[in-house]
């Protein structure tokens, strides 16, 4: 299983792990003894949209604590969610520091701009959150993991939560860059209702008021909104204030745990889609969430979730492959061999996840605003683009 | 301020002069010594770095042309910069999609060879130029400055909210363009490339000083009156500046663009815009070398000061603040002595 | 569209409008007065919605966080003029751009330290949260409608301010002949402190206004503070005339772009396609306007001098 040309550089350097790190190894008991797996992570760590990147790390970080392997180094640097530092970092961790693998990304235009450089290069990604189309279909990557979802799913499922609730009519919105186009294809693709109207909001804008009097002029069913990070709670905030009464569904990245306490209890009712929710019945999950909240001091978040199953499917690869040999562990890493915080988890062929996606309601417990799961919108959801995917 | 440097310096006759020349050339020197130095220890990042100043330096150099000599604050010199970063994006994404650009009047798929590239960028930043200068200089002063920033938003809006190139997510170019004889993805050949179009940049904007037409331009800055007495219409003179202005700054947004192999909306925010015009002030006004001395001081702080604190800027506005109040020569003023005044 | 929509729309306009005039009214004043170019006008807008934030988060009062985002940015204008910008009214307009240029990094970068870079969410005060039904049977956030009443009440106050009262003809003076009022006898350094401090109280309400609807964030200054540009130029730089009319053309375009742009697009055109080439216009639409006025008349709409 190991590739013959770097034999030689291997066993020097396995020598030196042998001797300093008997003592850990013996405490793993079975793993395989293999090159150790530098990991370079790229995240949001400053600005307006930190607290997502922190929350990966943070996830991430709990996972590779957990298991204690000396094998796997983490190298964490921050993006400033700028597309221009994000290729340096990934440009100064592959060709400085040499690393194996690179994670961490929460913006799909960053991913855009990291992950085919880096895949091209020999390098595995396997993404935290970001899942643009692009990188699911003609241009995936047999290097490329998405371990979150494809970023369609989550606005697929508001599209088919507001068919199986039987709204004729929706009003819907996204802010216009493409995520935000991508949204609102993605929810037409599984709403077999009416689109009362179909609304463009700039990016960043802060004030909603012309789009609340259009809102409430359409007298539609419901509203299906997607306005990722201040956007989302300026809009809230803002609607809460106009008193419309119209059932709100959105996807998760609104109404995650990071965010709910800035919206407040405007927020209270909305339904939000995920495929994770800290009330998931399952022993990996009901860890994670203890395990996070004991070690942090605060509720896990989405990403948080996200981040720490990306680095379990990293360990789970490492017990069982060699990162020298890239086939073996492209291999391992697919049969994604690790009970994920979310349930049942699987790979499509397209290297992105076929999951359960959730209904869920947010919610006042203890006075702390959380999410709750109110439904299953749809069950072992692949993604739209595997098919042109030819790998 | 200091046009008069560039014009008289090549003659060369005052011991100051040669002082400049001395202070250029170290420059010049010390910005190669920097990225073959970075290449023999192994800094690839290094390398990059030194690649950056020299980009920005061509970008700064184009705003010198219209600040240094006509006295022209332009304050949406972005809008060039991110014009030459499209077009290369834009005629890669194509290349590289095997999506034909248009069809007629010619089959027209795109390129990633780095000449045409150039070409095509610094005839997109020309072109673009002609129209937002011939509309704003019919205004000075406070007037120009803001109508130029306007023009830079409305293409800056333009980018971000235009689907076909990715928006706001911007375009990424998978594989660094490729020049003919060269591999561009070894850092330090890409180095080699663009420091050498940085120095034609300067030898031509020294050339251009020198010329009928440099003494006409530097003309219309002190005295459009007296200019169009001898029958030379300062707007027209003025025009022509801005023009190859923004053509050379095109062509460093294109390279800045096979730099980091990505274009975003970004490249032509008014920040930047902002950014070229403290290289300027940084390096001193008006010298033609101010540009990589401002590009490679501004780009030192950011990543010495940037290690140290994550506020680095906050200690970058004291500084800038310092250099604008108290010490208007920049660095090439304090290093060659004199400040001239145009 | 229905009547009743479009009337809520253009109240949207006038609300956005008028905030805009408060914050280019500062703008104006100071171009016409001491002839300076201040790029750090946004960050005084934004000390003033982090000082709401700050005392309203303490006291639990909005109206005490009000009053505080008026005096801090205030005192933060003065300081700023003392130390800082008074030194650069005899400088060419680029010294000004950089050495502003230069105190929006500090401010911003301080201000981030001090905060952190999450947004910060005001509430809006119970008294005037909720919405009201208007003649005609509009429904219309309360708020925003007092928004819109205290920007007139400022409008109308500074337009006695300048036209009546001493300190008024000492500014119309200094626009009119700098060296003038010097030889009048008038003490020049106050009053620019005085109005550059004017100036900065009233970026700061704004500041605290459309914060408590918006959010309050760094940076927050930066995109009114080209827009409050774009304002002064179609105005005609120096004239507070100009910028009331100005901001409120300003509103109004950029709110009726964002309606009605998509819709008239869908009328030819696939509704994806409208909608995003609407939006894509309509984010351009105002700088569209100030380059049509500038064509047309490139000292401003009521300018003094071009």
């Amino acid at each position: 299983m190991t590739g013959s040309k770097t034999g030689i550089h291997r066993e020097t350097r396995m020598t030196r792990y042998l001797t300093t790190t008997a003592l850990a190894l013996s405490m793993i008991g079975g793993a395989a003894m293999a090159e150790p797996v530098k990991v370079g992570m790229i995240t949001t760590l400053s600005g307006g949209g930190a607290s997502l990147g922190i929350d990966t790390r943070d996830g991430f970080m709990l996972a590779v604590e957990e298991a204690g392997n000396p094998e796997l180094e983490v190298v964490i640097e921050d993006d400033q969610q700028k597309p221009e530092i994000a290729v340096q970092l990934s440009d100064k961790m592959i060709q400085s520091e040499d690393v194996d693998v690179l994670t961490g990304i929460v913006w799909s235009n960053l991913a855009m701009a990291v992950v085919p450089g880096a895949t091209r290069q020999g390098k595995f990604y396997l993404s935290t959150n970001a899942a643009p189309s692009q990188l699911a279909g003609k241009g995936c990557h047999e290097n490329y993991f998405s371990v979150s979802y494809q970023n369609d799913n989550l606005h697929e499922a508001a599209g088919a939560y507001a068919t199986n609730e039987g709204f004729g009519t929706m009003f819907i919105m996204a802010p216009n860059y493409p995520a935000g186009q991508d949204s609102l294809s993605g929810f037409k693709r599984f709403y077999e209702g009416e689109v009362a109207s179909e609304v463009y909001t700039q990016l960043g804008q802060t004030d909603y008021a012309a789009e609340i009097a259009q809102i409430r002029d359409s007298g539609a069913d419901g509203l299906f909104f997607f306005l990722p990070g201040g956007m989302g709670i300026s809009f809230m905030k803002q609607w809460a204030e106009a008193g419309i009464d119209m059932p709100v569904v959105g996807p998760a990245f609104s109404f995650s745990q990071d965010i709910l306490p800035a919206i407040g209890d405007a927020a209270i009712g909305v339904k939000n889609t995920a495929q994770w929710s800290k009330d998931i019945d399952n022993e990996a999950n009901a860890h994670f969430v203890e395990a996070f909240e004991a070690k942090y001091d605060r509720l896990p978040s989405l990403y948080a979730a996200q981040g720490y199953d990306t680095a379990r499917l990293l360990l789970s690869a490492m017990e069982t492959a060699d990162i020298a040999d890239a086939d073996a562990f492209r291999e391992a890493l697919r049969a994604a061999d690790f009970d994920s915080v979310r349930g049942d988890f699987a790979f499509g062929p397209n290297q992105h996840p076929v999951q359960d996606i959730y209904v869920r309601e947010v919610i006042s417990e203890d006075g702390t605003l959380t999410n709750k799961i109110v439904a299953t919108a749809m069950e072992d959801r692949g993604d739209a683009y595997a098919e042109e995917c030819s790998m | 301020m200091s046009a008069a440097e560039i014009t008289a310096a090549p003659t060369g006759r005052g011991g100051r002069m040669a002082r400049a020349q001395i202070v250029n050339a170290a420059l010049a020197l010390g910005l190669i010594g920097f990225g073959v130095g970075a290449w023999a220890m192994g800094e690839t990042f290094l390398v990059t770095l030194a690649t950056k100043v020299a980009i920005l330096a061509i970008a700064g150099a184009g705003l010198n042309l219209v600040l240094g000599f006509g006295g022209l604050v332009s304050f949406g010199h972005a809008a060039y910069f991110g014009l030459g970063g499209y077009t290369a994006g834009i005629l890669a994404h194509h290349a590289l999609n095997y999506t034909p650009m248009f069809e007629w009047p010619v089959l027209f798929e795109g390129t990633t060879s780095m000449p045409v590239i150039w070409l095509v960028a610094m005839a997109v930043g020309a072109l673009a130029a002609a129209v937002i200068g011939a509309l704003s200089l019919r205004t000075t002063g406070v007037y120009f400055i803001m109508i130029t920033l306007a023009f830079g938003q409305m293409i800056f809006y333009f980018a971000i909210s235009w689907p076909a190139y990715g928006g706001e997510d911007g375009l990424p170019i998978y594989v660094r363009n490729g020049f003919p004889g060269l591999n561009t993805l070894d850092p330090i050949q890409f180095f080699g490339l663009v420091v050498a179009l940085l120095l034609a940049v300067l030898g031509l904007i020294a050339m251009l000083a020198r010329s009928r037409f440099g003494l006409a331009l530097q003309a219309a800055r002190q005295n459009r009156q007296r200019l169009m007495a001898v029958g030379i219409r300062p707007g027209g003179v003025l025009l022509v500046a801005f023009v190859i202005s923004g053509a050379i700054t095109a062509l460093a947004g294109a390279l800045y663009a096979d730099l980091n192999r990505f274009v975003s909306p970004s490249m032509l925010s008014w920040h930047l815009s902002g950014e070229l015009l403290v290289f300027l002030i940084l390096g001193g006004t008006g010298r033609l070398f101010a540009p990589l001395a401002g590009a490679g001081l501004y780009i030192a702080l950011e990543h010495l000061l940037g290690g140290v604190s994550d506020h680095w800027q906050f200690f970058f506005g004291l500084l800038l603040l310092g250099v604008v109040l108290f010490a208007r020569g920049g660095v090439i003023g304090f290093l060659a002595g004199g400040r001239k005044h145009g | 569209m229905s009547m009743l929509l479009l009337i809520e729309q253009l109240l949207n306009g006038l609300q956005s409008g008028l905030m805009l005039f408060l914050m280019a009214a500062g703008l104006t004043l100071v171009f016409g007065v001491m002839g300076l170019i201040n790029l750090a006008h946004g960050s005084l807008y934004m000390v003033g919605a982090f000082a709401c934030a700050g005392v309203a988060a303490a006291t639990g009062s909005f109206w005490l966080g009000l009053a505080a985002s008026i005096a801090a940015a205030a005192a933060a204008g003065a300081i700023v003029e003392v130390a800082v910008i008074r030194r650069l009214y005899a400088r060419d307009h680029l010294d000004q751009v950089l050495a502003t240029f230069a105190l929006i990094l500090i401010f911003s970068e301080g201000t981030r330290w001090l905060y952190g870079s999450f947004p910060l969410y005001l509430n809006v005060p119970p008294s005037l949260s909720g919405s009201v039904t208007l003649p005609g049977g509009i429904q219309y956030s309360l708020f925003r409608l007092a928004i819109i009443g205290a920007g007139l009440a400022v409008a109308v106050g500074l337009f006695l301010l300048i036209g009546k009262t001493r300190i008024g003809v000492q500014v119309r003076a200094g626009e009119a002949d700098r060296e003038m009022i010097a030889a009048l006898g008038v003490d020049i350094g106050r009053l620019y402190t005085l109005v550059f401090a004017l100036g900065a109280a009233l970026a700061g309400m704004a500041g605290a206004l459309v914060g408590t609807i918006q959010s309050v964030q760094v940076g927050m200054g930066e995109p009114v503070l080209i827009l409050a540009f774009v304002v002064i130029v179609i105005g005609g730089i120096g004239s507070i005339k100009g910028a009331l009319v100005g901001a409120l053309l300003v509103g109004l375009t950029d709110t009726m772009g964002r309606v009605l742009l998509p819709s008239i697009f869908d009328l030819f055109m696939e509704t994806s396609a409208a909608t995003s080439v609407g939006a894509a216009l309509a984010s351009m639409a105002i700088y569209i306007l100030m380059a049509l006025v500038l064509i047309v008349k490139p000292g401003g709409l009521f300018g003094a001098r071009a």
